[in-house]
């Protein structure tokens, strides 16, 4: 179909489209009438039950804990498949250089301390991430964007430690087989897969929720190693020939 | 028994992790085992499931969060005897494609097996899972997997468009579900299939459940390569690996028919049960695609989409099984899959031999370049006849069941696709394998570019598997007591208000009583109309070998009857991701409007 | 005022497939792809909201006071993270059709049709 065929089928496709949509819509309760059971019931029970105080934390891990077990896995899965696909452009990788490095000091220290502060707000997402607003999604994804702001303040060599593939793989496995094993480890003992079985602790403080705080940060392992090696593939399809000053250092 | 349903998803999945995790640090041959070990155990387990499923439905609450008073907190898997037996074929197909890469892949092998078994976990979730949400996490799961499968060979630009396709469309037909739960979820507060039915009982159905459906089953239909969402299924068969097609084109398509037959029969029949509106749309999806798959196929020239729109074609008719909303058309499309999954398979297997032998997958190409291997050209004669349905030959049995329910111009519709589907690869198997056919045939298009070849393969193991896969599809038929057995698999499924009561109040099931182990009876009608079928496929495979032949007057008619449509045809699978997005748009409108007419009031 | 999300996601829906279905680049595309699963985030996560309700987060207030649907924030999480995975395989699709045939338009990456 030619661009123009195309706007002319799509037109009255997104309308209709839209007018369903709409129709849906008037069927939806008003904004702030949430009627269901499902969160109310879990607003009650689930912080006694775990003594978990983040209660969306809580059904993340523990109630629908097998949805985050399988996106887990989806996001192993995007790593596979990309290291996958850009494997060809790996093998024709020469030497990777940076063209410009940061000159302005007062930028590169600004860009430190967002590094340092990225780093420290992400681990307190993870470690807190049962008891407060947080988690370890939220925390891996803000730790590893914080170890990438090393690659724009400072130079490549510097960012390097953090594109070893060999060290990632293997703990990126760990953190997403390590949700699978304590799932299994319930089964094992004879109740259901992915049952909370440790000690539930005291609400409130850091040794609480049980199995949740393990899946957290098996979670947060997986996600921060994840984004790591993301950024490092996407990293070495960046080809830029050679400067003089970089070839110096 | 209720520690099965997880392993079945476990097993794949971990053994996935420690595949890839550990890639840098053992030998080669001690992966290989593992990764075949790991899809070999959950296919054992997925059969013992099969058979002890039978006389109990298993459900598995996870996390040890049980309803209470008919609200489930937790998620759960409920496996009756169907979802079971799916669970078994998509891990014997996995494990022969396993089988057959074993050699067939050399480079980024370990990746590439990674991504296989977390495709098998995720089907196995799909099959199983009774909980909205989490039937969208695996269906992403799969399609992730899939789409990197897809695009495996990199070095050319076939595979990047054929992922690209294959990926835009799945994960936006994804989206179109994820809206779809968001809307079921905002009427009923709940995730779980069961709670959801029970909610729809209470008050009219009104524009948001129609709504909601529309995009639910749209997106389901996209994965399962229905008209007018199947655009993707050639252009990624066509470029896949020849073990990833089979598993794609045996199994994971579909998937996506499980999940519109799970959703209608355990929420949307409470509703919507008491007419035929949705299954009527359904029935007609599946007669279009049947058909119009069953033209392209006959239009191909390139193995692999030859196939691809032979496997919608099959889709099609399972569709029109499952519109049929009774136990005979859903037992129908089950028996279908099972045959279909293994015939499909086995040829895909074939063509990559023939690709390894002769580094071509181009039929005109391979004009007689078969002759000799009597053991593929029985193969591929034995699948095709299977995929036609002669008369106790593969997908036969299935056809005689949907033959009970339909009126007779369905019946003719659906078995004419098949016969077009079938024709074409008869075509194919007399060109290639006996040296017949005219040398050109302007019909077929232009060639397509030619994939690298794989060395170094290990040609009895891929011929073993291409035999294993085509003699078990063909047999399907024949297995005593299997259509008696996927009949009362079809009604367990169907049975909306045991479903809830199973999975919400664990009451138990009644075992059935004793099941025949014999050959189902097929009326003689069906025998008569698969015979038919069979001598049309023949026929039309003659006329595209020796269209030359025909008297001037027919081919010149012929030519101003069809030329244009079948340009038509041509010009929409373009092979633009664009274009395929907007008959998404649509084929999702279009449905939305009709059920809209059809349920509203 | 009270449907007014609601209008919002079907509007970021709508927009997000005219953008799909005409993109000329396939990053823009993956973009679009991801402006559309992002109104499934703004419906579910409207439909969960309860009027005067708080963060459904317990500490230092008391289990049963009104607080928005933890379910849905649940769900959003989940469905961010397979954006993520979809979004990065199409970006690593996109620079090897780059590679191969220097261009990244999907109109003209159209190797093999019919």
């Amino acid at each position: 179909m030619s661009r123009r065929m195309r706007m002319l089928v799509l037109g009255p496709a997104l309308l209709g489209l839209g007018a369903l949509f709409a129709w849906a819509i008037a069927g939806l309760p008003a904004f702030g009438d949430y009627r269901g059971p499902y969160g109310f019931v879990l607003n009650r029970v689930v912080v006694p039950l775990r003594h978990t105080t983040n209660v969306v934390m809580g059904t993340t891990f523990d109630v629908r804990g097998l949805d985050t077990m399988g996106e887990e896995f989806i996001l192993y899965a995007a790593i596979v498949g990309v290291t996958l696909l850009l494997r060809d452009e790996t093998r024709s990788r020469q030497a990777e250089r940076r063209t410009s490095r940061l000159d302005e000091d007062a930028v590169r220290l600004v860009g430190v301390a967002m590094i340092g502060g990225g780093l420290l707000v992400g681990l307190w997402l993870m470690a807190f991430g049962y008891i407060t607003p947080g988690g370890g999604f939220q925390g891996g994804v803000l730790a590893a964007g914080a170890v990438l702001l090393l690659y724009l303040v400072g130079s490549h060599r510097d960012y390097r430690p953090f594109r070893n593939e060999h060290f990632l793989d293997p703990l990126e496995a760990v953190g997403a087989g390590g949700y699978i094993i304590v799932g299994l480890a319930a089964l094992a003992s004879g109740t259901a897969f992915l049952t909370n079985l440790f000690g539930l602790g005291t609400t409130g403080t850091l040794v609480s929720s049980g199995s949740i705080a393990l899946l957290n940060w098996a979670s947060a392992l997986a996600v921060s190693c994840a984004m790591l090696l993301l950024f490092a593939e996407f990293l070495e399809t960046y080809v830029v020939p050679l400067e003089p000053e970089d070839a110096a250092s | 028994m209720t520690w099965i349903p997880p392993l079945l998803v476990a097993i794949p999945l971990l053994s996935a992790a420690v595949t890839a995790g550990l890639d840098h640090v053992t030998p080669r041959p001690i992966q290989d085992a593992l990764v075949i070990a790991a899809s070999t155990a959950t296919t054992a387990l997925a059969f013992v499931l099969l058979w002890h499923a039978e006389s109990h439905e298993v459900v598995e609450w996870f996390g040890g969060w049980r309803p209470h008073h008919g609200v489930a907190l937790g998620i759960d898997f409920a496996v009756g005897p169907l979802a079971a037996g799916m669970c078994a074929v998509i891990g014997l197909v996995v494990t022969l494609a396993l089988l057959y890469s074993l050699t067939f892949l050399r480079e980024a092998a370990r990746l590439f097996d990674a991504l296989m078994l977390l495709a098998l976990g995720a089907m196995c979730g799909f099959a199983m899972s009774g909980d909205l949400f989490n039937l969208f996490i695996w269906l992403e799961l799969m399609g992730v997997a899939a789409f990197a499968l897809t695009g495996f060979q990199v070095e050319r630009l076939g595979p990047v468009q054929g992922a690209v396709n294959f990926a835009i469309t799945n994960s936006l037909g994804g989206y179109l579900f994820a809206i779809g739960i968001a809307l079921i979820y905002a009427r009923t507060g709940a995730l779980n299939l069961a709670q959801i039915g029970n909610a729809l009982s209470h008050g009219p159905a009104g524009g948001l459940v129609i709504v909601a459906m529309t995009l639910i089953f749209c997106g389901f239909l996209i994965k399962g390569a229905v008209v007018p969402f199947h655009l993707w299924a050639a252009d990624a068969y066509a470029v896949a690996p020849t073990p990833v097609c089979a598993v794609l084109g045996g199994v994971m398509t579909d998937i996506g028919l499980i999940g519109v037959a799970r959703l209608y029969w355990s929420v949307f029949a409470v509703p919507f049960g008491h007419g035929h509106g949705v299954g009527d749309v359904l029935l007609w999806l599946g007669i279009a695609t049947a058909v119009l798959a069953g033209t392209m196929a006959f239009l191909q020239r390139h193995l692999k989409r030859m196939l691809a729109y032979s496997v919608v074609c099959h889709i099609g008719i399972m569709l029109a099984g499952i519109g049929l909303l009774d136990s005979s058309g859903l037992a129908g499309a089950e028996l279908i899959f099972l045959a279909h999954a293994l015939l499909t398979a086995g040829l895909f297997f074939i063509a990559g031999i023939l690709h390894v032998d002769h580094a071509l997958i181009d039929e005109l190409h391979l004009r007689g370049r078969g002759r000799g291997s009597w053991a593929l050209a029985a193969a591929w004669f034995a699948g095709t006849i299977g995929l036609v349905g002669t008369p106790y030959v593969g997908i036969y049995l299935g056809h005689g069941l949907i033959d009970e329910g339909a009126r007779p111009w369905v019946l003719a519709l659906l078995w004419l696709g098949s016969a077009l589907a079938g024709a074409a690869l008869l075509r194919a198997g007399a060109r290639i394998f006996l040296g017949w056919g005219d040398v050109e045939d302007e019909l077929l298009g232009r060639a397509i570019e030619e994939d690298p070849v794989e060395r170094d393969v290990l040609r009895p193991l891929l011929v073993g598997v291409a035999l294993v896969s085509v003699v078990l599809g063909v047999a399907i038929s024949i297995v005593p007591g299997l259509g008696q057995r996927a009949e009362y698999a079809a009604e367990r499924f169907r049975d909306t208000s045991g479903y809830a009561a199973t999975v919400l109040h664990g009451r138990a099931v009644t075992p059935p009583a004793r099941l025949p182990v014999s050959i189902r009876h097929t009326s003689l009608e069906s025998i008569l109309s698969a015979t038919g079928t069979t001598i049309v496929a023949l026929g039309l495979a003659l006329v595209g070998l020796y269209r030359s032949r025909l008297p001037r007057g027919v081919s010149r008619a012929a030519r101003r009857t069809l030329a244009s449509p079948i340009r038509v045809l041509h010009a929409l699978h373009s092979g633009v991701v664009g274009d395929y997005v907007t008959w998404v748009a649509v084929g999702t409108a279009v449905t939305g409007g009709i059920w809209a007419l059809l349920l509203h009031g | 005022m009270s449907y007014l999300p609601y209008v919002v996601a079907a509007w970021i829906c709508l927009v997000g497939i005219a953008g799909i279905a005409t993109s000329r680049n396939l990053i823009h595309l993956a973009v679009c792809l991801t402006v559309t699963q992002s109104s499934s985030y703004v419906l579910l996560l409207s439909v969960g909201y309860v009027k005067h309700g708080k963060a459904p987060i317990f500490i230092g207030t008391k289990v049963g006071s009104t607080a928005a649907d933890p379910v849905v924030q649940a769900l959003t999480l989940t469905d961010v993270v397979v954006s993520v995975a979809v979004i990065a395989l199409i970006l690593a699709l996109a620079l090897d059709a780059h590679r191969l045939s220097g261009s990244v338009d999907p109109d003209g990456i159209a190797d093999v049709s019919g």
